[in-house]
């Protein structure tokens, strides 16, 4: 897209590109700026500057997790056509600059809460591919213990809770994290994500409501990717403006195609919110895949238009642009890269396909926490159940 | 609160208007707006942020100002609360205490006088306690907030004025554990909440007719004791189990399922079960009289059992 604007080449890089592959995460931190594509628009704040600080290291990085994340969601497209993967799977290619963007913007203390498209920002959060995709296949090494599913990826030590199978259920949670963040003083903000679907559960004006009035530090993030599942938003909501839907909460609108974009409103959201509340963030994105694997994504939206999408704006083809332009790599070493991403994927495949299932004592694992040591039984025809 | 700070108490008029039924009083003078919030009317949000809150380790107590309203936060508490430990692979505890008035009071009409503790039973992962006495009120309550586990907490609207004397001393009451309120040899009479103190007429009557009933007040609803009420139905071999729940699919026909098949061998007569009537509770004070069991009804069902 706007290419042409982007600001100068970073100065002083003088170095044999053979030596910059090398070291494909480059620990090359000289500071580059970046231009977003678009300007943001803002709903009762001042947007923040389109000049976004970056580095060498931090473009290359983007690209590689990036490049990462769709491999992985391809790769469970083809586990879930094999019958790997049952039940629900929603993937999340296409918007992967809104999961590396806002990693990128914050720390591991500030908390991210998600609805059930939620395998790349498990992987943003520090999660590995072979958790996923045992858990994915429901086997002992997933990160749930295979209990979970797609829908229920959770990183307790990264703070991201979850993967929610309810529409909208999981914002009052995000809110309640953030109530958490305040009342232990802990200088963290909570990111709840949620889709354009969403956007019109009631408890979201709840959670808004009280966070407004509570000053906590949430920041609502709804990835607007244009369907809820078979229904175009607006066909959905009567103002799809869901950054000004906050009404007395402050709200930006962010191409959420463009990683730095999506950096810089992050970055933007954590100030204000732990200076004065709520914000709403709307991320403008789109998804290649139908709403999950049972849905082909193409009875409602024309395959023009996801073509279309991913000739203009796809966000790894954007990384790509610009890696090349700064001369970080050459063409040959990026498809290396992708070729070694393709690679760490298939090994964590086939290392997760060796994984076993569950023991079946696990199913009645989890279902609550062992207590004070009261031996107590519940009984029922085919025996004890679950003791705690 | 006192103990550990990071109970805090979460719902609406809780704060400075003391509680609806002055169950906060105080409260908030002492402990501050950050510890016992008062919330707008939105159970479905509050309920779900106060398990949020439970995920990073807060303790909140959330309050249903009347336990029917907590319907509108059901999905959160059937989803998050009871499922999250499960789901997450063990690695979130959610130790929240869901707590409310609920049970049929003085003509407060329908919608006012639900009793919800038969919804809620299958939740897999939650427990449910009951209680019904100002001892047990204060140690279930304890017991509930120490819990890792998601507690819901059943107070009844009409026994908040009960007075009793307990001890000074710090205790806990067990969560899981039965209460055995007058032990007996002829029958064994399960209850709880309200309908103890309607056992307990009747008791009278009952013995002074020559009966000698074993009364307990089951107060855990999941799980059942069935260590206490299995020692107790091979004691008697009868059983009457009187509860103010509905009759279809309540907590009365649960525990029914669960001592037939556990304790068939030890019956000398069918489980009998007195629920309320399937009927929204009604205003007048002689139909809402009738939607309930009453003593004398509890009287007649002992007698027809023990003949």
């Amino acid at each position: 897209m706007a290419l042409s604007r982007l600001s100068s080449r970073s100065k002083g890089i003088s170095r044999p590109l053979s030596a910059a592959f090398s070291r494909s995460i480059s620990t090359d931190t000289t500071p580059i700026t970046i231009e977003t594509s678009l300007p943001f628009t803002a709903h009762l704040c001042d947007p923040p500057s389109r000049s976004v600080e970056s580095s060498t290291q931090e473009l290359l990085s983007f690209f590689r997790t990036m490049a990462l994340m769709r491999r992985m969601e391809i790769a469970a497209d083809s586990l879930y056509k094999a019958k790997l993967i049952r039940g629900f799977c929603h993937l999340y290619d296409g918007q992967e600059a809104v999961a590396i963007g806002m990693e990128a913007a914050i720390t591991k203390k500030d908390a991210i809460i998600t609805a059930y498209r939620d395998h790349c920002i498990f992987l943003g959060r520090g999660g590995s591919l072979y958790e996923v995709f045992a858990e994915l296949m429901g086997r002992q090494d997933g990160c749930s213990k295979g209990k979970g599913g797609s829908m229920h990826f959770y990183k307790k030590d990264s703070s991201f809770y979850g993967g929610h199978g309810i529409v909208g259920a999981q914002v009052p949670l995000g809110c309640g994290i953030a109530f958490a963040q305040k009342y232990s003083k802990e200088e963290a903000v909570t990111f709840a994500m949620y889709g354009d679907g969403a956007a019109n559960q009631g408890q979201l004006f709840e959670a808004l409501n009280i966070s407004a009035l509570w000053d906590l530090p949430s920041i609502l993030v709804c990835e607007n990717n244009h369907y809820g599942m078979g229904t175009a938003e607006w066909r959905a909501a009567k103002s799809p403006s869901y950054y000004k839907r906050g009404d007395y909460v402050p709200g930006l609108k962010v191409d959420g195609m463009d990683a730095f974009a999506v950096k810089q409103a992050c970055k933007f959201a954590k100030e204000h919110a732990l200076k004065n509340g709520p914000i709403i963030l709307e991320m403008d994105t789109y998804r290649y895949h139908g709403h999950s694997m049972s849905d082909p994504g193409s009875t409602y939206r024309t395959r023009d238009e996801i073509s279309g999408v991913r000739q203009e704006r796809d966000p790894i083809e954007r990384i790509k642009k610009l890696v090349l332009s700064h001369d970080l790599a050459t063409e040959k070493e990026l498809k290396d890269m992708e070729k070694e991403i393709r690679k760490e994927v298939d090994d964590a495949i086939a290392k997760a396909k060796d994984c076993p299932m569950p023991e079946p004592s696990e199913l009645f694992t989890n279902v609550y926490v062992k207590g004070f040591g009261t031996e107590c039984v519940l009984c029922s025809v085919q025996g004890p159940l679950c003791e705690f | 609160m006192d103990r550990d700070p990071h109970v805090c108490v979460m719902g609406e008029d809780v704060g400075h208007y003391g509680g609806s039924y002055k169950v906060t009083k105080g409260l908030a003078d002492k402990f501050g707006d950050l510890r016992v919030l008062d919330t707008p009317i939105c159970e479905n949000a509050f309920t779900g942020m106060g398990i949020g809150a439970a995920m990073t380790g807060l303790r909140p107590v959330i309050e249903g100002m009347n336990m029917g309203f907590l319907l509108l936060a059901f999905n959160q508490i059937s989803n998050n609360c009871g499922m999250l430990h499960y789901t997450s692979g063990g690695q979130f505890t959610i130790p929240v205490v869901i707590r409310g008035p609920g049970g049929v009071g003085r003509q407060l009409g329908a919608e006012h006088s639900q009793r919800l503790e038969s919804y809620f039973q299958s939740i897999p992962g939650i427990q449910m306690v009951a209680c019904s006495t100002p001892y047990n009120a204060k140690g279930l309550m304890k017991a509930a907030i120490r819990s890792e586990n998601p507690v819901i907490l059943f107070e009844h609207v009409l026994l908040y004025n009960l007075k009793e004397k307990i001890p000074d001393e710090e205790y806990i009451c067990n969560l899981e554990e039965a209460e055995m309120v007058r032990p007996g040899e002829h029958i064994t009479i399960l209850t709880y909440s309200r309908m103890r103190h309607h056992v307990m007429q009747a008791a009278k009557t009952l013995v002074n007719k020559g009966y000698d009933p074993e009364v307990i007040d089951i107060r855990s609803l999941k799980p059942f004791d069935l260590y206490t009420i299995g020692n107790s139905v091979k004691k008697t071999h009868r059983v009457l189990i009187v509860e103010e729940c509905m009759r279809t699919g309540g907590i009365g026909a649960s525990l029914t399922a669960a001592i037939n098949e556990n304790f068939h061998d030890y019956l000398d007569a069918p489980v009998m079960c007195l629920s309320s009537q399937d009927v929204p509770t009604p205003y007048a004070g002689t139909l809402e009289e009738w939607t309930v069991v009453q003593p004398a009804q509890i009287v007649t069902a002992v007698e027809q059992l023990c003949q």
